[in-house]
């Protein structure tokens, strides 16, 4: 009975975004207050329609109900509570149900807080919002309908993937689609503006809340991504350049990219044109990686069925918003104005920079992650792309964007002086260079990674300048710096942090990818194997019993210089109901670095084969995410971004530190 | 500056910047690709030693020897040609004697096939897609074996991080 409830819930929703895509956008054309208001009803009911589904799953789920295939599929009853909760999207129909939700919520958020949006702007936005909801509505009642029956309910389910059996599916899916979906705003305002031929600064102060929204949760989501697969699949990567990876970094890029171009809209009303095709290209992205991901024309921990009408119907989706978005784009975008003049070197000169090399790194990695999909479809040549390709075009492609962040936010609108930037600079490039001696000697050659540490200390302290030059510290007495520092933007503190963060996960990358130690060795009981100043005994193996698998534990005893610092337990789990078994790794958190332990199978002999690692630094990778996050919250924190107001440009000049 | 000028600053730096990344594109294109082979294609192909490839099938039944060291011997088939390749390292969790395998490496002059990477990846009722296809290919594909129904295993890729 339930799952039915939830069945009809989803149709209801869909006959609502059918409404919704159609009558407000009439109402906006004829000017008629009545059918625009319409959406404002339609967006929340969705919302709510669509919630109801997604817990009369959740129901089915804790109540294991197996006459409901999905359930079956994909959950057992002595699986713990919260896993029962996360395989409610842990699977094909169920994600699919979840991304859907998102959707609704954020469409409904538009429809509930954007009451400062002109009317017929917001109605249009919430029809083109509709008709994306509408579209993947009916993708899930056609071809994954998650609330399908069995004619025999079995007695137990067939398990969760163990794999997915972890904390990781609560926090990184619905991250990961909450920026995905967020970026459907984005590009609904896009579309819109487009239909109206009309766009201004206001525009840009609208769309940009919601593309650091989505942008914050679509970090931490990826990030979250990196380091469950670190210590789940257990062999200590955290990055492997997979097309399914890949489909989740194109959207952040080109979000990102999208973030700073809509500043400079904002700001100078430049760059309209631009910003309005990132904001489809974002979008567009999200919806390649859900086909990507959802098709099953890959194999990777993500695609979980592969059933050919659904890759068909993705692509359809795909086909009609990418092409319709980008057709639209070019019939009406020349009506576009074009806005403020500026010169090369200046702060929207930079941002232009920026925009170019995060836009092309992202191209080079779609044509990476593409490219053997379409050999293979052309002709029949199975080919991987591997890390070696992406880390030769992506690599050149960011570094030199990198260099360029510190310069980004001192320089002055319009028209600067990159002289006394570069001088302004003068203490970050003491301490990037101070970074590259400080690493050459400690750690001599290669000069590679040198150089490297050098640059993500010096994106992190042209953050901190930054920060200095607007609060004048060191030039000012302190009273005068603390009303500046009270008086700064909080976007202001959230790009420093956002920079900042940038170079910390930088500076974890270089340390994981330079100095991991890795050693893979088979063990007896009481034998030792050192590695670094670190010594790890094997003191034996013993057998435990979870509640829906079995586990060998092996038990390690650390100790750093002689001295005993703790234990590691890494297990191999065996789950008999799917006959499957999973490796989980130990770690120990030194620091920011970290100490990684994964079992191997048992030798005859009894021998049993490990595999350690030491991994400097490699905290920071995700910490500097974190950051990140941090950053755009405070950002989005700030009241000009909530209120939308329109602020007077002296204010602006006011904070310009003096020349 | 005028708006022309701008605009020409504009396209030469991004003309710059995208003619850069067409090169490198190109060139890494060129250097680091792997073609995917069965066995049967090795052979038909007649694929040179050293050159890097994915070699994909079943692992054969009875084949797994392992040795000291980690070092472990099996061989790859997809009925048709059967070849042998040595592996050292810790194998994925999801690698077992008649189920569907990904290695990659290169081949020796001798004809064994070294492996710095194994990828596995099904469960019982599922394998990766490229092994399913060359199966298809050699007509040992049995319908109802491919089939997967809820969740494949994922790919638990072993051996050196590349």
């Amino acid at each position: 009975m339930i799952a039915e409830v939830g069945h009809f819930a989803l149709v209801l929703a869909l006959a609502l975004a059918a409404l919704q895509s159609i009558a407000p956008l009439v109402g906006a054309r004829r000017n008629d207050a009545a059918l625009m208001g319409t959406a404002d009803f339609t967006a929340p009911a969705q919302a709510a329609f669509v919630a109801l589904s997604f817990v009369s799953l959740a129901l089915c789920y804790l109540n294991s109900d197996f006459s409901v295939v999905s359930v079956y599929e994909n959950s057992h009853s002595q699986m713990p509570i919260i896993y029962k909760i996360t395989s409610v999207w842990g699977n094909h129909e169920g994600s699919m149900l979840l991304w859907v939700l998102i959707l609704s919520i954020f469409g409904a958020l538009v429809s509930l807080f954007a009451s400062n949006l002109p009317q017929t702007l917001k109605a249009t936005v919430l029809s083109v919002q509709a008709w994306v909801a509408a579209a993947f509505y009916l993708f899930i009642l056609v071809t994954s309908n998650p609330f399908a029956r069995l004619a025999q309910a079995p007695f137990e389910g067939r398990d969760l993937n163990p794999v997915l059996q972890d904390l990781g599916l609560a926090i990184h899916p619905p991250m990961l689609y909450l920026g995905y979906v967020g970026f459907s705003i984005s590009f609904s305002f896009a579309v819109a503006a487009l239909i109206e031929g009309r766009i201004n600064a206001a525009w840009a102060r609208f769309v940009r809340p919601w593309t650091l929204l989505a942008w914050m949760c679509l970090t931490l989501g990826i990030a979250m991504g990196s380091y469950w697969a670190y210590y789940e699949l257990g062999w200590g990567g955290w990055w492997f350049w997979d097309p399914v990876e890949n489909a989740s970094l194109m959207p952040w890029l080109v979000g990102t990219a999208l973030l700073h171009s809509a500043v400079v809209m904002e700001k100078r009303e430049a760059l309209k044109v631009w910003t309005i095709l990132l904001a489809i290209l974002t979008f567009s992205l999200s919806l390649v990686g859900t086909f990507l991901v959802r098709s099953g024309v890959l194999t990777s921990v993500h695609s979980f069925a592969s059933d050919p009408t659904r890759g068909v119907f993705i692509l359809t989706i795909l086909i009609i918003f990418i092409g319709g978005a980008l057709a639209l784009f070019a019939w009406r975008a020349p009506l576009l104005r074009q806005g403020g003049l500026f010169a090369p070197v200046s702060r929207e000169g930079a941002l232009v920079l920026n925009n170019l090399f995060i836009v092309t790194a992202c191209a080079t990695i779609f044509v990476g992650t593409l490219y053997p999909l379409a050999l293979e479809a052309v002709t029949g040549e199975k080919i991987s792309v591997g890390a070696p390709f992406f880390n030769l075009t992506f690599g050149p492609l960011f570094i030199p964007l990198l260099l360029v962040v510190p310069f980004g936010p001192l320089l002055a609108w319009k028209r600067a002086d990159i002289a006394g930037v570069t001088q302004r600079l003068f203490g970050a490039f003491i301490v990037a260079l101070l970074g590259v001696g400080a690493t050459l000697a400690l750690q001599g050659q290669p000069v590679l990674p040198a150089l490297g540490i050098g640059l993500a200390l010096f994106v992190m302290a042209g953050a901190v300048t930054d920060i200095i030059e607007r609060t004048s510290l060191m030039r000012a007495p302190l009273a005068t710096v603390f009303q500046r520092a009270k008086g700064l933007p909080r976007s202001n503190w959230g790009t420093a942090l956002a920079h900042f963060g940038l170079g910390v996960s930088l500076l974890g990358i270089i340390g994981e990818t330079q100095w991991s130690g890795e050693r893979i060795v088979t063990l007896k009981p009481t034998e030792k194997v050192s590695m670094r100043s670190y010594d790890f005994v094997f003191d034996g193996a013993s057998s435990r019993t979870g509640p829906n698998y079995r586990e060998t534990v092996a038990k390690f005893t650390v100790r750093h210089n002689r001295e005993t610092i703790g234990t590691l337990e890494p297990s191999k789990r065996t789950f008999p109901s799917r006959g499957t078994s999973t490796t989980e790794a130990a770690l120990m958190t030194r620091g920011l670095s970290q100490l990684y332990i994964s079992l191997g199978e048992q030798n005859a002999d009894g021998g049993l084969a490990v595999r350690i690692y030491h991994k400097p630094m490699v905290l920071l990778i995700w910490l500097g995410a974190v950051v990140m996050f941090i950053g755009g919250a405070l950002s989005l924190s700030d009241r000009r971004l909530r209120v939308g107001a329109p602020r007077p440009a002296k204010a602006r000049a006011a904070m310009q530190p003096a020349e | 500056m005028t708006r022309k000028q701008r605009r020409l600053v504009m396209i030469s730096a991004a003309g710059g910047v995208l003619v850069v990344a067409a090169v490198l594109v190109l060139t890494a294109l060129r250097d680091s690709i792997v073609f995917f082979n069965s066995p049967s294609d090795v052979a038909e192909k007649h694929v040179a030693p050293g050159t890097r490839i994915r070699l994909g099938g079943l692992v054969a039944p009875g084949s797994v020897v392992r040795g000291d060291n980690l070092d472990v011997k099996f061989s790859v088939t997809d009925g048709k040609d059967t070849i042998p390749v040595a592996y050292r390292g810790i194998l994925p969790d999801l690698f077992r004697e008649g189920q569907g395998v990904i290695a990659e490496g290169a081949l020796d002059g001798a004809g064994l096939f070294k492996a710095d990477s194994v990828l596995a990846k099904h469960d019982e009722k599922y394998m990766p897609k490229e092994v399913a296809d060359a199966l298809k290919k050699q007509g040992h594909w049995k319908e109802e074996s491919g089939k997967s129904s809820g969740n494949p295993a994922p790919a638990t890729p072993a051996g050196p991080k590349s």
